[in-house]
C-alpha cells in the first residue's frame, strides 16, 4: 500500500494515526464555538433580566441605586386598583388551586385510561390538546356566559381556576404522558394487583409515585402559565398579578415597582423550577 | 396458606399445596380463539410447565388463572374454591412476570413487604418475613437497594421473593427467565425449582423454552392453538409424544418416510416400534429423534438406503449434530463430539436407527427433515 502512495497522498490506513495536533486544534475550535454560542444565548436571556433588575434598583435620581421599589412591593397600591400584594396573593392561590385541580383531574384519568380503557386514549389526548388550537379570545367569548353567571355568585378572581385548568391541559397532559410512557404501567399494575392491591392503591401507591417527574413537570408548566396569564383575566375583568401590573403601568406609572415585582415573579418561577428539577432528579437517582 | 394435602415428589421431598383445576376454559380475542375449552388440573405442590409456540394460549391460561383476564366460559377452582369471578387482588396468587416488575420507587425490602403491607401485617412481622424471603433467594444483603441497582437475575429473584412473601396458594411464573442471559437463566431456573420444592407450592410455569420446561417441571403441558396437546412428565413428553406436533415441537425430529405394518413402521429397512400401536397400515412419515441415529464410517463406494455423506457438523458442546445426505433425504444425528470429530464433512457413513418407539405423522412430507425446535 505504501509503495503505491505518492508524495502528498494520505495512505489508506492513515486516518487512524492522525497527528495529535490536528485533533487538539479541532477540539479547540469546537470548544470556542461552544463558548460563543453559549455566551450569545446567555446574553440574549440574561441581558433583559439584568436590565429589569437594574431598573428595579434605580434610585430617585438617574444613575443612583435604591431598594425602595422592592420594599414597596408589599405595600404598593395604585389609584383605583387593589393593593399589589393582594393580586400577588390571589395569583399564587390561583396557581395552587389550578395545579391541584389539574392533578386531581388528569392524573387518575390518564392512569385509568392507560390501564383499563386504552381505546379512549386518543380521544382524551385530542380533548386535552384542543385548548392549544383555540385562541384565548375565542375561549373568552365562549366562557363569558358562564363567567357572567359565576360573577353573580362571587367576584373572586379565584374563579379563574376553571379556565386556567383548561388552558393548562395541553401542557400538563404532555408532561404526564411522558411520565406515564417512561414506566411499564401494565406490568406494574398487574404485579400490584396480584399482590392484593385495589385499583386505588395501584394508582396512588404504585403508578403515581413512579411518574413523579412527569407530575412535577406538569405542576411547573401549570404554575408558570398561571403566573404569566394576562389575556383571559383581563378580558373577563378579573384582577390577577399581570392585570394589576398592567393597571399600575397605565394609571400610576411606577417603573421601579413594576420591574421589581416582575423580576420577583420570575425569580420565584426559576426557584420553583430548580426545586422541582432537584426533587425529581433526587428521586430519579434513588429509584 | 390454607391447609392442604402433603404430596411427595419423585425425589422424595415433602410438599404442601392446593389443587388447581381449570375446566372447559375458553377465551376469544375477537375472531381469534386464544383458549379452546381447556381442561387442566395441577396436583397439590406440583410444578406444571406450559410449553408451546407464540400464540398457543399458554400465557392466556396463566392470566386467566391469575384473574388478570376474564374467561369467556369455563371454571377455575383452587383448593376447591371457585375463583372464576374473583378479582386478581383477591385470588391469593403470587406471580412473577416476564418483564421486570419491581416497583422502581421502592427498595428491595419495601417491594417484598408490599403485599404484606396490603394485608395489614405489622411492621416487625413484615420485616422479618421479608428478610426470610430474601434469604430464601439469597439476596438478604441487598435489602436496601433499589431495583435499578440490581442485575436482571437479581430483580427476578426479588420478584420471586415478593410473590412468595404473601404465602400465596399458587405461584404463577410467566416466562420469568426469558429476559436473562443463558448462564443466569440456568442458575435461576434451578433456584426456582429448589425454592418451589422447599416451599411446596403449586406452581404454573409458562415458557417457550423447552429445555427450561423439561428441566424443572413435574409435568409439561404442550399447547397448540388454545388446546392442550399433551400433559405428561417431561421424559414421557420427549420419548412418547402424544401427537406429531409434540414430537416436532419438543426436541428435533427427522421426518423419514416409511410403511406402517402390523403395529410397527419400516423405515429404510429398519423396523421401529410405534408409540401408537393401533396406527393403521400404510405409507407414513416416521418422526425419529436425532439421538436415535448412530453413524459409522462407510468406506465402500456402494450405496444403500442407510448409506450417505456427511454434509455438516454442528458443534454443540458435549455433543455435535451431524447432517447426513442420503440422496433423497437429509437426516440429523446427534453424537458425542469425540465421535462426531471422526466424521468430517464429505465422509461416507452408514446410519443405524435405534428401535425406540416412534410416532408417525399423517403429513407425508419427509423432505422437511424436522428442524422444528
Amino acid at each position: 500500500m505504501a509503495a503505491l502512495t505518492s508524495v502528498g497522498e494520505t495512505p489508506l490506513d492513515a486516518p487512524a494515526k492522525r497527528p495529535p495536533g490536528m485533533q487538539a486544534g479541532r477540539r479547540r475550535r469546537l470548544n470556542i464555538f461552544r463558548y460563543v454560542v453559549f455566551t450569545v444565548f446567555g446574553a440574549f436571556f440574561l441581558l433583559p433580566l439584568l436590565a429589569m433588575l437594574r431598573f428595579s434598583l434605580e434610585g430617585a435620581n438617574l444613575g443612583t441605586w435604591s431598594v425602595t421599589a422592592w420594599k414597596q412591593i408589599a405595600s404598593y397600591q395604585g389609584s383605583g386598583i387593589p393593593p399589589l400584594i393582594s393580586s400577588i396573593e390571589i395569583t399564587l392561590e390561583l396557581a395552587v388551586i389550578t395545579c391541584a385541580v389539574m392533578l386531581v383531574l388528569l392524573v387518575p384519568t390518564m392512569i385509568w385510561v392507560q390501564l383499563r380503557v386504552r381505546w379512549l386514549a386518543r380521544t382524551i389526548e385530542f380533548l386535552c390538546l384542543l385548548p392549544l388550537t383555540i385562541p384565548a379570545i375565542v375561549l373568552v367569548v365562549g366562557l363569558a356566559e358562564i363567567y357572567d353567571r359565576l360573577q353573580r355568585l362571587t367576584l373572586s378572581a379565584l374563579m379563574l381556576f376553571w379556565v386556567y385548568v383548561i388552558l393548562a391541559l395541553p401542557y400538563a397532559y404532555r408532561a404526564l404522558a411522558a411520565g406515564l410512557g417512561a414506566i411499564d404501567v401494565k406490568t406494574l399494575s398487574e404485579a400490584a394487583r396480584s399482590l392484593g392491591a385495589s385499583w386505588f392503591t395501584v394508582m396512588v401507591r404504585v403508578i403515581a409515585p413512579n411518574m413523579r417527574q412527569g407530575i412535577l413537570n406538569a405542576v411547573l408548566l401549570t404554575w408558570s402559565l398561571v403566573l404569566g396569564e394576562f389575556t383571559i383575566a383581563y378580558l373577563l375583568l378579573y384582577n390577577n398579578l399581570q392585570v394589576e401590573l398592567y393597571s399600575i403601568s397605565r394609571n400610576t406609572p411606577n417603573a421601579g415597582v413594576l420591574f421589581a415585582t416582575s423580576f420577583a415573579v420570575l425569580l420565584f418561577a426559576f426557584a420553583l423550577l430548580l426545586i422541582l428539577s432537584y426533587a425529581g432528579r433526587r428521586r430519579g437517582i434513588r429509584g | 396458606m390454607t391447609s392442604s394435602p402433603v404430596t411427595r415428589t419423585q425425589d422424595g421431598a415433602a410438599r404442601t399445596g392446593v389443587e388447581v383445576r381449570m375446566e372447559e376454559l375458553s377465551r376469544h380475542y375477537g375472531p381469534v380463539v386464544a383458549l379452546d375449552r381447556l381442561d387442566l388440573t395441577l396436583q397439590p405442590g406440583e410444578l406444571v410447565a406450559l410449553l408451546g409456540p407464540s400464540g398457543c394460549g399458554k400465557t392466556t391460561t396463566l392470566r386467566l388463572l391469575a384473574g388478570l383476564e376474564d374467561a369467556d366460559s369455563g371454571r377455575i377452582t383452587v383448593g376447591g374454591r371457585d375463583l372464576t369471578h374473583v378479582s386478581a387482588a383477591k385470588r391469593d396468587m403470587g406471580m412473577v412476570f416476564q418483564a421486570y416488575s419491581l416497583f422502581p420507587h421502592m427498595t428491595v425490602r419495601q417491594n417484598v413487604a408490599f403485599g404484606l403491607r396490603l394485608r395489614k401485617v405489622g411492621a416487625a412481622a413484615r420485616d422479618k418475613r421479608g428478610l426470610e424471603m430474601l434469604d430464601l433467594v439469597g439476596l438478604s444483603t441487598q435489602a436496601d437497594r433499589y431495583p435499578h441497582q440490581l442485575s436482571g437475575g437479581q430483580q427476578q429473584r426479588v420478584a420471586l421473593a415478593r410473590a412468595l412473601a404473601i404465602e400465596p396458594q399458587v405461584l404463577l411464573l410467566d416466562e420469568p427467565l426469558s429476559a436473562l442471559d443463558a448462564k443466569v437463566r440456568a442458575q435461576l431456573r434451578d433456584e426456582i425449582r429448589r425454592i418451589q420444592l422447599e416451599v411446596g407450592i403449586t406452581t404454573l410455569f409458562v415458557t417457550h423454552d423447552q429445555e427450561e420446561a423439561l428441566a424443572i417441571a413435574d409435568r409439561v403441558g404442550v399447547m397448540k392453538e388454545g388446546r392442550l396437546e399433551q400433559l405428561a412428565p417431561p421424559t414421557e413428553v420427549y420419548s412418547r409424544p402424544a401427537t406429531p406436533f409434540v414430537a416436532e415441537f419438543v426436541g428435533l425430529s427427522n421426518r423419514l418416510s416409511g410403511e406402517v405394518r402390523g403395529g410397527s413402521v419400516i423405515v429404510r429397512g429398519c423396523t421401529l416400534p410405534l408409540v401408537e400401536a393401533a396406527t393403521p397400515d400404510g405409507q407414513a412419515v416416521a418422526l425419529v429423534r436425532p439421538e436415535a441415529v448412530t453413524l459409522a464410517p462407510h468406506d465402500t463406494p456402494e450405496s444403500g438406503p442407510l448409506a450417505g455423506t456427511v454434509i455438516a457438523v454442528t458443534f454443540l458442546g458435549a455433543t455435535s449434530r451431524v447432517s447426513v445426505d442420503l440422496g433423497d433425504a437429509t437426516v440429523l444425528a446427534q453424537l458425542p463430539t469425540s465421535e462426531a470429530a471422526t466424521l468430517p464433512a464429505g465422509s461416507r457413513v452408514t446410519l443405524t436407527i435405534r428401535p425406540d418407539p416412534v410416532l408417525v405423522s399423517a403429513d407425508a412430507s419427509p423432505a422437511a427433515a424436522g428442524e422444528d425446535e
